[in-house]
């Protein structure tokens, strides 16, 4: 059997990954593997992690077998990991809890961290309140525009947004200030990366920490199956829920992963954020990955409707798996989007992020051709609260 | 001139070399070389031209809008490699081409050194680039002859220093300070220490040159009294490039002014 599984000690997922980093930050970052190597096993560093992760997060999710939704789309059975009752509303929360936690335990004193629409700058927030760190979120002009309300409750939890004016004002932006500033304060700050991006150990440390998700899906879907699930299918920007889906399932050659990128206006309309369907390899954040770029390198303005999604790279795990075609990586259109998270909305009563609404389009449309008795299950990343109004727009209704 | 019989020639004299830095096509391709020109003939010793990226993580404000600007101006690192061999043809200069890796590992490795070679680039400068990712471009760029020069910085430790040194050729660019690219008022006591601790790994194997934040003569002066062998500067050009398009004549009789007085803070005579 093929071993679909990675630890690299140099960060390398077959070519991909590394960490193409400046020197300066070189230190920081061997401080940060160091570190992690050292704490990920150790019991009273797990035990403090669950703890958080259940009493304060609210883990275990549950495995929710959407009844109504596979009735009306009359093939496989669908089932929702529904990371969206988490605390925050996202999955985000398994690991800035984990790495909030790694940056008090390396004594670092300063949290910084990179926000696209304001969740992963939240869920950072909020570890760092609960740990009593501080926690600095740089935050594009344009995004904070768009989203007061995400900022508003990033300073209610005590952390402080800095406005990002350089480049597009956008998460790619962003993420260069946070480096920069990292590269500045390197001695007592913790850059907290918000997906399984950037430099190694990033993209392992944080698919570590957003596996509990797979892991949780295992174990119940093997008690209400009895079985393994025939699919699992979730939402890919960065890739953090994908990857923390996917991964306990690597080794298990029957469980079909499929991922699923925004098409935003469509991929030949040049307006998307589908990296791995439509960009090329490069470098950028550390990494070695799929960007959408141009011929000379120059890394592209993304859209989608949803923030989430609005990355132009993707996890280096992601590309190995694509590599490997041990997942098969689609894309869905804002349009498709939209229309899934009114379904689920109508039919189930759960209002869906915008992000994981595409991964259940593609859900959708997969089990119509899957046999009664075949099993998906769809990871529901987070809940769509945040998103009610950019549908109202979209559907150009006045709230 | 290459690069090594640069640092000969200054080393002969007892003075440093001053290496001057300025984006490609900032504001604008035709530019360029004027720029370059009032560069060499203010005693810039080694000219750096940049390639514009759309993401300079290791820059400052001031050479971020430069890449800004260089790329609204639709230079691409093709351009900045036909500016480079205008620039080799009027003048007897080492030249180096810096940029981040991403541009360099679109066009391929490869085939982005065998144009350097042919546009008579003598080195290039990668600043996202660790020794840890570069074994086959270090392999490549050994083949065309071309010098790879690497960075250190105040949190390399030793062991890695010496692995650096042995992938780096023309000169180690040691990054004075923590932080990004950009002009900064005082030269902070620390570049000193820091170029001291250095100079013993270095001694005979490389020359060290210094970067970041170094803007004023007394800076350039107090790296080159502290043995250091050249000193960069960068972003204070940009900075009066900047302005170049309401009156260039006069900005370019600034930078030359500027530059020679820099240059002079280079020369000690110190055989």
């Amino acid at each position: 059997m093929k071993d679909f599984t990675n630890n690299p000690l140099d960060g390398k997922y077959g070519k991909y990954g590394g960490r193409f980093v400046p020197e300066t930050l070189m230190s920081a970052i061997l401080e940060l593997e160091k570190a992690y190597s050292r704490l990920k096993n150790k019991p009273d560093f797990k035990e403090e992690l669950e703890y958080y992760l259940s009493d304060y997060a609210g883990r275990p999710t549950p495995l929710y077998f959407a009844k109504n939704l596979t009735e009306k789309v009359g093939g496989a059975k669908i089932y929702l990991k529904r990371e969206d009752l988490l605390h925050g509303g996202a999955h985000k929360i398994n690991n800035t809890m984990g790495q909030a936690l790694m940056a008090k335990k390396m004594n670092k004193t300063r949290v910084i961290a990179e926000t696209g629409a304001g969740q992963h700058g939240v869920a950072t927030a909020m570890a760092c309140a609960v740990l009593g760190l501080k926690a600095e979120i740089y935050m594009g002009e344009e995004d904070i525009e768009r989203q007061k309300l995400n900022v508003f409750r990033m300073n209610l939890l005590n952390a402080k947004v800095h406005p990002v004016e350089s480049g597009s004002m956008t998460l790619k932006d962003s993420i260069n200030e946070a480096l920069r500033d990292w590269v500045t304060n390197i001695q007592n700050t913790y850059y907290l990366i918000g997906s399984v991006v950037g430099p190694h150990p990033y993209p392992m440390m944080v698919r570590d920490f957003q596996s509990v998700i797979g892991r949780e899906i295992k174990a119940q879907i093997m008690k209400k199956e009895n079985r393994l699930p025939d699919s699992l299918v979730a939402c890919v920007g960065g890739g953090s829920n994908a990857i923390g889906t996917f991964y306990p399932f690597l080794n298990d050659p029957s469980v079909k992963l499929y991922g699923v990128e925004a098409a935003g206006h469509g991929i030949e309309s040049g307006k998307h954020a589908a990296s791995l369907c439509a960009g090329y390899e490069g470098v950028l954040h550390g990494m070695l990955t799929y960007f959408l770029q141009d011929e000379y390198g120059q890394i592209y303005t993304t859209h989608s409707i949803s923030a989430g999604l609005d990355y132009p790279g993707v996890g280096p795990e992601h590309s190995f798996l694509k590599a490997k075609r041990r997942a098969e990586y689609k894309s869905v259109t804002d349009d498709k989007a939209v229309e899934a998270f009114i379904e689920l909305s109508k039919t189930e009563g759960i209002v869906p992020a915008l992000e994981p609404s595409h991964s259940l389009a593609f859900a959708i449309e997969l089990a119509g051709t899957m046999k009664k008795d075949d099993l998906i299950v769809l990871t529901l990343s987070g809940r769509g609260d945040k998103d009610v109004q950019v549908v109202a727009d979209y559907l150009k209704v006045k709230v | 001139m290459s690069i090594e019989k640069s640092f000969k020639r200054l080393k002969k004299e007892g003075n440093g070399a001053l290496i001057s830095y300025i984006m490609g096509g900032d504001p604008q391709p035709e530019l360029t070389p004027r720029i370059a020109g009032a560069l060499v003939e203010g005693g810039t010793d080694i000219l750096e031209l940049g390639i514009p990226f759309s993401d300079p993580i290791a820059d400052g404000p001031t050479i971020q809008e430069a890449n800004q600007r260089a790329l609204s101006s639709g230079t691409t690192p093709l351009k900045v490699l036909e500016l480079a061999t205008h620039i080799k043809d009027d003048h007897d200069i080492p030249l180096i081409i810096l940029t981040y890796y991403n541009p360099i590992f679109r066009i391929g490795v490869k085939k982005f050194f065998d144009m350097a070679k042919k546009s008579k680039v003598d080195g290039v400068i990668v600043p996202d680039l660790p020794v840890e990712e570069a074994q086959d471009y270090k392999l490549i760029a050994d083949t065309y002859g071309l010098d790879t020069i690497f960075l250190a910085s105040p949190s390399t430790t030793i062991d890695r220093l010496e692995k650096i040194i042995r992938y780096t050729s023309g000169f180690l660019y040691l990054v004075s300070i923590f932080g990004v690219t950009g002009a900064r008022e005082k030269l902070q006591q620390s570049t000193i220490y820091i170029v001291k601790k250095l100079l013993p790994y270095t001694a005979g194997k490389v020359p060290l040159a210094v970067g970041f934040g170094i803007s004023q003569p007394y800076h350039i002066k107090s790296i080159i009294e502290a043995g250091a062998d050249g000193a960069i500067v960068g972003s204070a050009f940009v900075e009066m490039i900047k302005r170049s398009r309401y009156d260039v004549n006069t900005i370019l009789n600034r930078i030359r002014r500027y530059t020679s007085e820099l240059k002079r803070a280079t020369i000690l005579n110190r055989k």
